[in-house]
């Protein structure tokens, strides 16, 4: 192999960086296609949304967004004739297929559901793993490698499997589809993630600053509180936006535990049908604007995502 | 704030005014004591959550219980429910279907996930930008992204199909990626490559930063070749962390539930049925109870056992 001297083997040449770019972009590309394909599908008209070849360009409707937030009834034309005028855009784009609006879809609702669940989870399990953290960082925990791993190991319970006791045990305790239900599991399900990636981030943080703060005369409590706790922001941030992302997504326990007033929306998704099948546009909108969160938080934790993603195993 | 500052001189008048045994308590709390009180909630609400159901668990995989009749006696029946799982054709079916997702999932996404990192590592301009956009499928609620891809597979309307026709000239409804026996098994594949990849490839991105330039001017220095140098520094260097994401990987397809469940629920038949889709139909279904515990336990001491083992196997990889 002829070693040029032009140019040292860590440094890429310009060309190999080209094709290295184009290929990563291709991929990028179509790695996008489904995700956009399902938010345009979000804009489509029912019939457009099942045309055959699949339509790219269209003109856009926002029947979809309408119908997840609405449940319609079908009409005779007399009926229909006999309505006043429609008030708002939204009557007028249900009337033209010959349906009247019946009242709001559940769809709301289970958004709602998704989001005091996710945020309830969240602080809960943040604040727990902050203490804990804290503790296993700072102090000497007896057995504390086994704790660790006992909580890691937590995690590594098929769903399904916790679901059997829990269902039963929620029963008893009348907590089945109920919000404080699902916040508790999830927070269960999620303090083992924030311990371990918080730990991480307390670990970066001088020991000196605590221990300035206890010579100043500040109590242990006071140093954690006003030291630490500050130095810990955005590692807590990130946390938070695990923690949250997690309970959003979940499905399994939502599936098996909630049924109707504590139902998120994954498992309420799927379930939204038009007249005859499933309504595509609808579930179009429904799913675009579920994952919308999600890709925001994702771009805004994009440094943090490594360590997010391996229990805080891998930094950088 | 300043109520805050209020009490904490109230606090300090008081310690002052006080013995000292007091005023420590009053103060602050010890190290130990500090020490329990963080982590004891923890622990509680675990313990709770977690550990006492799944004893319970173990406790009903000796019974008959069926949690659709509470009211009838439970008995006792010992291993006999172990007995059944074990000797259950479809229960071994769906370890066969579950090893076969297993198995094909790692294998491209170790492939593609490393080509990637590999090419991002060139630093080509606007990287950063590019590797962002290839993370979000990860990112995404499985459930929902297997409901869509639902859609992208219809036969006849679906863009799927419409894209493979496109390119190969074969009629897009002459083909059903969930709807046959022999592609579904590689349609549910196909999905979690294409949401899991960016996993793979963002920690082997991570193994090639960690490589120090060093090392690769070293083997210039010695003249090894491009491919003697790939395989000689990239692949043993990047080899812990390309395991790593192998193993949390596995523990989570091993468990896989809900991508599949809403992509094929199974179906069709029971080619795409795996573990935790049969157990759920056990446990929530046909509310065998007693059965599904022990089907539960078995399939946790599994991932336990084999992540144990892989995990050992993983340091030495490491220490070398």
């Amino acid at each position: 192999m002829s070693t040029s001297t032009a140019h040292s083997v860590v440094e890429p040449s310009r060309l190999t960086r080209t094709i290295a770019g184009t290929l990563v972009i291709v991929y990028a590309l179509v790695t996008m296609v489904p995700l956009a394909w399902i938010f345009l599908t979000g804009f489509k008209t029912p019939p457009d949304s099942i045309s055959y070849p699949p339509k790219v360009v269209f003109e856009p409707s926002l029947e979809g967004y309408v119908n997840l937030f609405t449940t319609r009834t079908r009409q005779t034309p007399d009926y229909m004739a006999s309505l006043p005028p429609p008030q708002t855009w939204y009557e007028e784009l249900v009337r033209s297929r010959q349906m009247v609006i019946a009242g709001p879809s559940k769809f709301g609702e289970r958004f709602l559901n998704s989001v005091i669940i996710g945020f309830g989870s969240t602080f809960l399990s943040v604040f727990l793993g902050t203490l804990a953290a804290y503790a296993f960082s700072r102090f000497r925990v007896p057995l504390a490698d086994d704790l660790l791993f006992f909580i890691l190991s937590t995690r590594m319970m098929p769903p399904i499997a916790v679901a059997i006791p829990i269902f039963l045990m929620y029963r008893t305790l009348g907590l089945s589809d109920t919000h404080l239900g699902m916040i508790i599991l999830y927070t269960a399900v999620n303090v083992s993630l924030s311990v371990w990636l918080l730990k991480g981030f307390v670990d970066e943080i001088p020991r000196e600053y605590e221990e300035a703060a206890l010579i100043d005369g500040y109590t242990r409590l006071q140093a954690f509180v006003k030291v630490v706790l500050p130095q810990m922001a955005t590692g807590i941030a990130a946390t938070a936006i695990f923690c949250l992302i997690f309970a959003w997504n979940e499905y399994a326990f939502a599936l098996l535990l909630t049924s109707g007033t504590a139902q998120t929306a994954p498992p309420f998704i799927p379930t939204i049908i038009g007249e005859g099948g499933l309504d595509w546009p609808a579930i179009g909108a429904g799913v675009t604007l579920f994952l919308l969160p999600v890709l925001v938080f994702t771009i805004l934790l994009r440094k943090h995502l490594l360590r997010g993603i391996t229990f805080g195993a891998v930094r950088k | 704030m300043s109520q805050m500052q209020i009490s904490q001189r109230a606090a300090d008048r008081l310690a002052r005014s006080t013995p000292h045994g007091i005023a420590r308590r009053v103060r602050g709390l010890s190290d130990k004591a500090i020490a329990w009180l963080f982590i004891a909630p923890t622990i509680v609400l675990l313990l709770a959550i977690n550990v006492f159901p799944l004893i319970w668990t173990v406790y009903l995989s000796f019974t008959d219980f069926r949690a659709n009749r509470i009211n009838r006696a439970v008995e006792w029946v010992g291993l006999r429910n172990y007995e059944r799982v074990l000797t259950d054709p479809d229960i071994w079916h769906n370890m066969l279907v579950t090893a076969h997702f297993l198995f094909w999932t790692m294998f491209f996404q170790v492939l593609i996930g490393f080509a990637l990192a590999w090419l991002i590592n060139k630093n080509f301009r606007g990287h950063g930008v590019w590797t962002t956009i290839i993370l979000l499928p990860m990112m995404l609620s499985p459930a929902v992204v297997g409901n869509f891809w639902t859609f992208l597979y219809q036969p006849q309307i679906g863009l799927f199909n419409y894209v493979i026709s496109f390119f190969t000239g074969a009629d897009p409804s002459s083909f059903q990626m969930i709807g046959s026996v022999n592609l579904a098994p590689w349609a549910i594949v196909i999905v979690d490559t294409w949401m899991w990849t960016p996993y793979t490839m963002l920690i082997c991105l991570a193994g090639l930063r960690s490589i120090p330039d060093y090392i690769y001017e070293a083997a210039e220095v010695d003249r090894a070749g491009p491919f003697r140098t790939f395989w000689s520094i990239t692949l043993p260097m990047v080899m812990p962390f390309l395991m790593l994401a192998v193993l949390f990987r596995s523990i989570e397809n091993f468990k896989m539930f809900d991508l599949v469940v809403e992509l094929t629920s199974g179906g069709p038949g029971s080619v795409t049925e795996l573990a935790s889709i049969n157990l759920k139909r056990e446990a929530f279904e046909k509310w065998r109870t007693g059965l599904s515990s022990a089907f539960a336990i078995i399939l946790f001491v599994t991932v336990f056992g084999a992540a144990n083992i892989y995990v050992k196997a993983l340091n030495t990889v490491k220490s070398r």
